[in-house]
């Protein structure tokens, strides 16, 4: 059900996002989505790829700190208060958000979100009524394009 | 006797007739003394008594001056493994003050005086500060840290002793310091030279001028001549750099005097060796090589033939001041990569005992010292690595700032620490070079 996660050291100086890119690229990785969080000193680059393993094994094989966490995909109405009405299911389990980025491809707006339980927010998020994207569905969306 | 004690620049005082005693005058006071100091530490202190009896030496060993070769070194180690009173001769009631500088592994060392030890360092406080020009009827803002740390106290005595006007400032406050400074007429400053070089760029930035001041007394750290002339150009002061170590007493074992082409070493009280620090053999006057002192006249806590880590020669020419006390070369750098920021003796190993206290395992790292307006500043470079990285910037920040405890915690300076990217910092073959010192020494 969960979207595995790469996430990824980088300093914060020029050139520094280009070398895991290139890794990537050169193993045939497709990346299908990323967000960067930084500060004025590092980030850290979150990645979703098709193939996290292969992925995860060609950085670290070039010294790359690595790290594969699990994130929750929602598809969000696309309309006024659709991601509050996801949101409020976070609330009422008392789960905070720690980020959250869009996955970038796909006919829907859905948004992957990284919680603290991603367990417990599963469970908080259907009796919320709302719809997880299971891994699956999302690589074939991005197939089907 | 000279005829100008009290010439404010012919740099003597009544306590300076030691740094005119015909050599061998010196030379029979020295052994004199030698043969005491030896005979207190083979008394009174297991380790030395030891180690002179497994050598078959002892007081009667010493018959002349170059008889102090045969016996064993000291080195800072013996003060920590015998933290905290191991070496003291004399029992506790007898001893009036105890400092501590930094150690290897987060203990500080242990130095002890009796009565007659402040004033010896009293005395050759004095000698310092008249060797400078500064006399009675000087106002001396005192910017060396009061506390453990020897420099503040050492100069205190010594300024007080002298009969001049001490400010008790001790470190810090930049803005006080520059009030203070212009409002009290202050003639003379003791301080580390790159706070004064600090100093120098705030009074700048406020366009305050230095007023009165006249002479810098700087040490603690290593300085070059290139700062010297900095800071003369700057303020229109002079400068003398003074040499000191809390092991043998604090500051006050050397000093320029006004013509500063080297550091009288106020021998009567310090008698120093130049060894070569691979074979240890003595080497001769005016060969580079590790500068060896052992105290001559201190009661509480002797020390024999103390490796002192920092490289120098011995100029034995005359002085045009008449000093006939011979004169080490300025310390330039050091036989073991300890290094000194703001005053505090940092080994490298100590910031690896902080790292290690976070993160379980050393990871790589780097020192990179650099002197920014005047400051130094140490920064701590660490790779991350799988074990500690965090997918959240919270965490990493989190990570970053306990390892600055870790580290500030241990040394007692606060340092920045930077999260690199792992295999980013250089590896070596041999002995990793931890320390970049990027300072313009």
């Amino acid at each position: 059900m969960k979207i595995r996660q790469l996430s990824l050291f980088l300093e914060n100086r020029p050139g520094q996002l280009r070398v895991p890119c290139k890794i990537l690229g050169d193993a045939g990785i497709d990346v299908l989505t990323m967000s960067l969080a930084d500060t004025q000193q590092f980030g850290i680059l979150r990645l979703v790829v098709k193939d996290s393993e292969a992925a995860k094994k060609a950085l670290e094989a070039q010294g790359v700190v690595v790290n594969l966490t699990e994130l929750l995909a929602v598809d969000v109405p696309d309309r006024p208060g659709g991601l509050a009405s996801v949101l409020e299911g976070f609330e009422k389990a008392g789960l905070s958000v720690e980020y959250m980025y869009p996955f970038a491809r796909g006919p829907r707006a859905t948004l992957l979100f990284r919680v603290e339980d991603p367990e417990r927010a599963e469970k908080a998020l259907s009796q919320h009524g709302v719809q997880l994207v299971p891994a699956a569905e999302l690589l074939a969306r991005t197939a089907a394009r | 006797m000279k005829s100008s004690w009290n010439d404010p620049d012919g740099g003597f005082h009544p306590a300076s007739a030691p740094d005119f005693l015909p050599r061998r005058e010196l030379e029979q006071l020295q052994l004199g003394r030698l043969r005491s100091v030896v005979g207190l530490a083979h008394e009174r202190v297991p380790l030395f008594r030891q180690r002179m009896d497994e050598r078959k030496l002892g007081p009667a060993s010493i018959r002349g001056l170059p008889d102090l070769a045969q016996l064993p070194f000291t080195v800072k180690a013996d003060l920590r493994d015998t933290y905290p009173f191991g070496l003291f001769a004399t029992p506790m009631s007898q001893v009036v003050r105890l400092h501590a500088s930094s150690g290897t592994t987060g203990k500080p060392i242990v130095v002890a005086y009796t009565e007659e030890d402040v004033q010896v360092w009293s005395s050759v406080m004095v000698r310092s500060f008249a060797a400078c020009g500064i006399s009675r009827g000087d106002i001396i803002q005192n910017a060396y840290g009061y506390g453990l740390f020897t420099g503040g106290l050492g100069a205190h005595y010594g300024a007080e002793a002298l009969g001049a006007t001490v400010i008790p400032i001790s470190g810090g406050n930049t803005e006080r310091q520059l009030m203070v400074l212009a409002d009290f007429g202050v003639t003379a400053i003791c301080c580390t030279p790159s706070y004064f070089i600090h100093l120098i760029e705030r009074a700048k930035e406020a366009k305050i001028g230095f007023g009165k001041l006249r002479v810098g007394v700087f040490g603690a750290e290593p300085w070059s001549d290139s700062m010297r002339e900095f800071i003369q150009s700057e303020t229109g002061i002079r400068a003398h750099d003074i040499y000191g170590l809390s092991e043998i007493i604090g500051p006050g074992v050397g000093i320029e005097c006004v013509h500063r082409r080297g550091l009288h070493i106020f021998e009567d009280h310090f008698y120093p060796e130049i060894i070569d620090p691979e074979t240890c053999q003595v080497l001769p006057d005016g060969s580079e090589g590790e500068l060896v002192l052992t105290t001559l006249s201190k009661q509480a806590m002797p020390m024999i033939r103390y490796r002192t880590r920092d490289i120098t020669s011995i100029d034995p020419e005359p002085c045009p001041c008449g000093r006939t006390l011979r004169r080490i070369r300025r310390i330039g750098r050091r036989s073991d990569d300890m290094f000194i920021i703001r005053g505090v003796n940092v080994f490298p190993s100590q910031v690896e005992t902080a790292l290690l206290a976070v993160e379980g395992t050393l990871p790589h790292y780097q020192i990179v010292l650099t002197r920014e307006k005047g400051l130094d500043e140490m920064e701590v470079q660490v790779e991350v690595t799988p074990q500690v990285f965090s997918d959240e910037i919270r965490g990493l920040q989190t990570l970053q700032e306990k390892l600055g405890r870790s580290i500030e915690h241990v040394l007692g300076i606060r340092v920045k620490v930077t999260l690199v990217a792992p295999r980013t910092l250089a590896r070596s073959e041999g002995k990793a070079k931890r320390v970049q010192d990027k300072r313009k020494v």
